[in-house]
């Protein structure tokens, strides 16, 4: 890894998150997902790692977020995966912090080596080469259009 | 020779006697006389067994095998009539004359019949005996009026039971207050509330003068002259110990048998235990001192005689679920140097009130939250000093986890009232015997085979002791929320919570999983028909923005097309939409509908207001859509006319949330063009009539649908469709679908409570039908209207990098 500089956006007010629910926003090309749990807010990563799925769209189950797509589930605080340990699939968290009622995130500058990681798949007729190949983009649809 | 016992009474307290005579010695030859025809049965769980949550097998205590593999006689059926005290025998009602050396009169009590007139009529009913419930339960038809007689304990839980086989059920107390005897009056006011809320109507104040009708009972009539009419009558209105017997054979009788600290009567030959004996003064109609009398009694009666029998607090705790109420000692404010602390959330029907002496509690009523109980009864049992937790008398200081106060419990604490086991010989059981769950702690020990309070005490024991405790699986919605989803109902009504995460605070985890959360929702709406906050956080994205998620995170949008009849305007603005849009695919449904592919999130809204046409709802576990043939109209064989009626249908249930997707079709003739025959409703039209026919499925699972009814106008056709639609939105669990609900609850039963049920219980169905659908809307409206406005569109960040 190497030390990239890191700086702090301020993203929107807390109220356009309902509490316990998640939005999707795009900052420095990087899709994220803000989540409002209640007592504190969480940013991570808008792509869930098993096919690419939308977690802001997600049910909120505590300190987790269910992937609407297929139900994987993700500590929201660690990051690591609930109900599918074995895959050892990660959520990136970023830093997140409240001024004046405006949620600001904390993230990188410039390209993460990480980007466009391959998506875990869990079937065997569709082997990881496809995936590799093929992504299932999670980018796209969360896109504003123009 | 081994000594005769003759036990008079098959009921619990002679019964647990017996089992510790047995534990003591085997130095008796016992017979036992029992009046009714069944082994002893947990009399408690006799509500339960009313409600149909027990089968009557399941509440057998001592089954035949034990009387057989301990030797005793038993004779039921057959009642004591007479007993000669100088002879030593008792004569039963065959004429047998039985000799004893020690006799034990376990004969309990009867169901008192306050002065009234017309309780010897048919139809008039008490509740007390296994028989008596079955009585009851053949009765208690759906729709059928019942009057129950006394607002007590017994009277409330048979009301409730009856309430639910489907009966209209109206209690008469005399009082000014539900159960009097363990209530004040808020408490009472509060119980009163969460009754009506059930379903139950009470009438307090009211002195019942006579039962009415010319050979049954066809009303209640008061004093003050008003009637109410009914089908049957219960009566429940106290018991009165049986004390005949005992009077015969010469004992010193009051209310009860007279017993001192022994358990010893005026003849030392002649013992009493149970609801038919006095101690001190008082007379005990609960579980709990009953089994603890016994205990004495048995050590008396085998020569071990020390251990004395004190008196008990008296404690009571309503069996009906959602209704918690528990009361224990005594609560009067009126005596001198009592200190009262209250506590009362009148939204939510929550009372507690602890009374306390020199620091110690004397008395406490909890309605509406019954959690504390078990500490309470502790406090009060030992005399507890609570000059150092004054603060925290109604609110403890929170614990990590429940375990711990397992933990901290001594070994010598009794966990089981009922049956008087302690934390010790639990946590032996479990070791010695290698138990796992509950059930066979329960077989084990006896431990929550009473009246089961202290199951959830058992659990948490077994969860810190045993190596592989299992949590037996329990028909529970999620571990989110472990109660079933009638639980939840019913707890949902009677305590008003009016959101999932007030049911997740007070009954879950507080956390709620992508499974409960949806499901919670739906019995919100449909609990309250709208009058509910909407927490959009608790249901599936699918729901919250009303569209279809797809592979890729894009949406589909599929518009109401109502009975598949569209139009040249219509199809010409979802060609523009779909150009407009860029959709990605244009794709007829196999339910006759147009489904539009690959929508960004945020151009929802937009299509929505070009297309002009209501949601149809395709993503959502609503009603998707009414599927029809031609009919009438154009086809040539078409004998009703299926398109009128299929839009007409769709009308009707559009908009509404069902357990499960809910799909219908209608078909003019029994060629079956639109497969109705294999939807969750379907009408298919013969000559002169429809054939209604529900729960059929050609998904995962294909069913050929049951024939709910057929009637001949189209409008008593679409009249019993909203029966069995009602009916299954408020009785199928959540993702079950109707033809899993219909096979699990048979269709037998559907017909009886739906199209065949009483004109009463029709019209209840109607009724919140149309207020649930006069709350719904079409969910696209929120397009113009959004929820908040990030509901559909992405948040543009306040910065961003340049």
């Amino acid at each position: 890894m190497t030390a990239t500089e890191k700086k702090w956006f301020r993203v929107a007010p807390c109220n356009s998150i309902p509490v316990r629910e998640g939005r999707a926003v795009e900052i420095a090309s990087r899709q994220m997902a803000i989540f409002n749990l209640g007592e504190r807010f969480v940013a991570v990563e808008n792509r869930c790692p098993h096919r690419g799925g939308p977690l802001a769209d997600g049910i909120v189950s505590g300190n987790a977020i269910v992937c609407p797509l297929h139900a994987w589930k993700f500590d929201l605080l660690s990051g690591s995966s609930v109900n599918h340990q074995e895959s050892e699939a990660c959520l990136k968290a970023f830093p997140v912090r409240i001024e004046a009622g405006i949620v600001s995130v904390e993230l990188p500058l410039g390209a993460d080596e990480e980007e466009g990681a391959p998506l875990i798949c869990d079937s065997p007729d569709r082997p990881l080469r496809w995936v590799a190949r093929k992504p299932l983009t999670p980018a796209t649809p969360l896109e504003p259009r123009q | 020779m081994k000594e005769r016992l003759v036990v008079v009474g098959n009921g619990m307290a002679g019964t647990a006697c017996v089992e510790q005579i047995l534990k003591y010695s085997p130095r008796f030859e016992i017979t036992v006389f029992g009046d009714e025809t069944h082994v002893n049965y947990n009399r408690i769980l006799l509500s339960s067994v009313l409600a149909g949550e027990k089968a009557a097998d399941e509440i057998v205590l001592n089954s035949l095998d034990w009387y057989q593999q301990n030797d005793i006689r038993l004779r039921l059926g057959v009642r004591i009539v007479d007993v000669d005290a100088s002879a030593k025998t008792v004569t039963g009602d065959d004429g047998s004359v039985t000799s004893y050396d020690k006799l034990l009169i376990a004969t309990g009590s009867t169901p008192l019949i306050p002065p009234m007139e017309g309780t010897q009529k048919k139809d008039v009913y008490v509740f007390r005996t296994l028989d008596d419930t079955r009585a009851l339960l053949d009765c208690s038809r759906s729709g059928a009026r019942a009057v129950v007689i006394g607002g007590g304990l017994l009277g409330l839980e048979a009301a409730r039971g009856l309430q639910v086989q489907g009966c209209d059920v109206t209690v008469v107390h005399l009082m000014d207050r539900l159960m009097e005897r363990q209530l004040d009056l808020i408490g009472g006011a509060h119980l009163k509330a969460k009754i009506e809320c059930l379903g139950v109507k009470v009438l307090l104040e009211r002195n019942t003068v006579a039962i009415f009708g010319e050979e049954k009972a066809e009303g209640v009539r008061f004093k003050d002259g008003t009637e109410v009419d009914a089908d049957f009558v219960v009566i429940a209105a106290g018991i009165r110990p049986n004390t005949e017997l005992a009077r015969k054979a010469g004992l010193a009788v009051n209310r009860g048998v007279v017993v001192n600290d022994h358990m010893e009567t005026s003849n030392q030959d002649i013992f009493a235990v149970g609801e038919c004996v006095e101690h001190n003064g008082i007379c005990y109609g609960l579980v709990a001192p009953l089994l603890e009398q016994g205990k004495v009694l048995a050590a008396t009666l085998t020569g071990n005689k020390g251990p004395t029998y004190g008196g008990s607090i008296p404690a009571a705790k309503l069996k009906i679920m959602g209704v918690d109420v528990f009361s224990a000692g005594d609560f009067s404010e009126g005596t001198p140097g009592n200190d009262v602390v209250r506590y009362e959330d009148p939204a939510l029907g929550i009372y507690k009130k602890l009374s306390l002496r020199d620091n110690r509690l004397v008395g406490v009523i909890l309605v509406g939250d019954t959690a504390d109980s078990h500490r309470y009864m502790n406090w009060l049992d030992e005399k507890t000093d609570l000059s150092e937790q004054r603060r925290h008398l109604l609110f403890p200081q929170p614990t990590q986890d429940k375990g711990l106060d397992v933990a901290e419990m001594p070994d010598n604490k009794v966990i089981c009232g009922c049956h008087g086991v302690s934390k010790g010989s639990i946590v032996r059981a479990i070791r010695d015997r290698g138990l796992s769950t509950l059930s066979q702690l329960k077989e084990c020990t006896r431990a929550s085979t009473g009246c089961g309070s202290c199951a959830e005490l058992c659990q948490h024991l077994l969860k810190a002791v045993a190596p592989q405790f299992e949590q037996e699986e329990k028909k529970a919605l999620c571990k989110c929320v472990p109660y079933s989803e009638q639980q939840l109902r019913e707890m949902v009504r009677s305590q008003r919570l009016r959101s999932v995460q007030q049911v997740l605070d007070i009954y879950g985890n507080g956390a709620g999983c992508e499974f409960c959360k949806p499901a919670l929702s739906y019995m919100m709406d449909m609990v309250w028909c709208g009058e509910h906050v909407e927490d959009r956080s608790a249901r599936f994205v699918n729901d919250r923005v009303h569209a279809n998620i797809q592979r890729d995170g894009t949406f589909s949008v599929v518009p109401r097309i109502r009975g598949g009849v569209t139009s040249p305007e219509e199809l010409r603005r979802i060609a523009d939409v779909a150009e407009k849009y860029k959709v990605a695919m244009v794709k007829i449904t196999g339910s006759q509908r147009i489904d539009l592919l690959g929508v960004q999130k945020s151009d929802l809204p937009k299509i929505w207001a070009d297309l002009g046409m209501p949601s149809g709802q395709a993503y959502s576990k609503g009603v998707r859509m009414v599927k029809t043939c031609v009919g009438t109209d154009f086809c040539r064989f078409g004998v009703q006319d299926s398109i009128a009626t299929g839009v007409e249908l769709e009308r009707r249930f559009e908009n509404l949330f069902t357990p499960h997707k809910f799909k219908m079709g209608v078909v003019g003739c029994p060629r079956n063009c639109a497969e109705a025959t294999v939807k969750d409703i379907g009408l298919v039209g013969q000559e002169g009539s429809w054939q209604v026919v529900v729960g059929g499925a050609a998904g995962k699972k294909v069913r050929k649908a049951d024939v709910l009814v057929t009637v001949e106008s189209t409008e008593e056709a679409l009249q019993s469709a909203a029966l069995f639609f009602q009916y299954y939105r408020e009785h199928a669990n959540y993702l079950e679908r109707s033809y899993d609900f219909v096979e699990r609850v048979g269709i037998e039963r559907v017909r009886r409570e739906t199209v065949y049920a009483p004109l009463a219980v029709q019209q209840g169905l109607r009724e919140r039908l149309r207020k649930s659908k006069a709350a719904a809307r079409d969910a696209w409206l929120e397009g113009d209207e959004p929820r908040n406005p990030t509901q559909f569109v992405q948040i543009q960040p306040i910065e961003n990098v340049q």
